[in-house]
């Protein structure tokens, strides 16, 4: 039935070769753990890649029951921790894979720092991925702020200070931050704006180039 | 049972594809279990409100007020809901819901633009009888529906909705 399905549309729409271009690729020998045991620290990328998928679609989740309003975000991330089946595991995920997406990125850059791949032709892919550093970075800087308790607003609180203390532009990095005057509704409304829309929306657009470019220039050789 | 063989290929394909789905469901499951967790919460029981005394209601539908506590997630609040409650002949009470059965507009009882001991619907001219049974013809397809009428101690307690059971008339 499925491969009648699929026949059918490969027929009208010719998919074959776009989906056989996507995954046929050479995986050399030295990058393939099941020659070389310690070939697993090329999965890293990969790795990284996974959870991000995580994050994405556990995110898309929470955001049913998520309110980014400072009379309800708290209320609202306790009732999806105590009341909602599976609430609890759901944010837990997305809490443990924020924390594991940033190690997994570390190794995957130290990775591609001890075996030179940033290297001729591919600096880059070294900076389009230190750009996706510090995208991942803000999105843990952001979104540790929504659930609006205690931690979260006083870990803010320090970090938009952190950012004002950058010569000449810090003040007005902190009022971008914050929104107003003081840390409160609109300072959580941005955050959630920049964590949801502006910061995936960029991730995703880095990604796409990262993933173009390591399509287009090969895995980098043997040490 | 003749023994089939399995290409390396085909046993490759199944083996990948098993893992792949078994990290997938793994990760998609809890999530899809959170986001229908509505559907499958058990509904809370509502509690019954006082709106009176069964000498407080004769023949002719009387509209009353009544409050109840609504549980919307994180957030409770005080609702009003509104029931028309009439005696029937019999003396038991009857106490309809002024929810029109076709789209949900409030219906009214004697309403001027209406007809005479009829509930009527402003939005598309649904009519009912006295007791809420739907005048055929007209565009809702339902009778309206009751409170759960309980009397303790002369005093009339208003539950959950219920169907009314009575069909449409001719009007």
């Amino acid at each position: 039935m499925m491969q009648k399905m699929y026949d059918w549309v490969d027929e009208r729409l010719n998919i074959t070769p776009m989906w056989r271009d996507l995954a046929d690729h050479e995986v050399p020998e030295h990058v393939n753990p099941a020659h070389h045991f310690s070939a697993f620290v090329y999965c890293f990328g990969g790795l990284t890649f996974f959870i991000t998928v995580i994050q994405i679609l556990s995110g898309m989740f929470l955001s049913m029951y998520y309110v980014p309003d400072i009379m309800n975000a708290y209320e609202s991330v306790k009732y999806l921790q105590t009341e909602v089946a599976f609430g609890v595991i759901v944010r837990g995920m997305h809490h443990w894979g924020a924390s594991l997406v940033i190690v997994m990125m570390f190794l995957h850059t130290l990775r591609v720092f001890f075996t030179g791949s940033y290297k001729k032709p591919r600096e880059l892919n070294w900076v389009v991925g230190m750009l996706i550093f510090f995208v991942m970075l803000g999105l843990g800087f952001t979104g540790y702020l929504l659930p609006w308790d205690q931690t979260a607003y006083f870990a803010t609180v320090v970090g938009v200070q952190i950012a004002e203390s950058v010569p000449i532009i810090g003040p007005y990095l902190k009022y971008l931050l914050t929104g107003g005057d003081i840390f409160g509704a609109l300072t959580l409304a941005r955050f959630f704006a920049i964590h949801v829309f502006f910061l995936p929306a960029a991730l995703l657009g880095l990604l796409a180039a990262h993933f173009i470019m390591i399509r287009v220039q090969g895995v980098s050789g043997p040490l | 049972m003749s023994k089939k063989e399995i290409s390396r290929r085909t046993f490759l394909n199944y083996a990948l594809m098993g893992t792949g789905g078994f990290l997938a469901a793994g990760m998609i499951t809890p999530m899809v279990r959170m986001a229908i967790d509505p559907i499958l919460k058990p509904k809370a029981s509502g509690s019954e409100v006082a709106v009176g005394s069964v000498d407080d209601f004769g023949p002719e539908p009387k509209k009353v007020d009544f409050k109840i506590n609504v549980v919307d997630g994180w957030h409770k609040a005080e609702s009003t809901n509104v029931a028309w409650v009439r005696k029937l002949e019999d003396g038991s009470i009857l106490a309809l819901s002024p929810i029109c059965k076709h789209l949900g507009c409030t219906v009214n009882f004697n309403d001027p633009s209406g007809k005479p001991n009829e509930y009527f619907c402003p939005c598309h001219e649904g009519r009912y009888a006295i007791n809420g049974e739907v005048i055929l013809n007209t565009p809702p397809t339902a009778s309206l529906d009751m409170y759960k009428v309980t009397v303790k101690e002369g005093k009339v307690f208003l539950g959950e909705k219920e169907k009314n059971p009575r069909g449409g008339v001719k009007g």
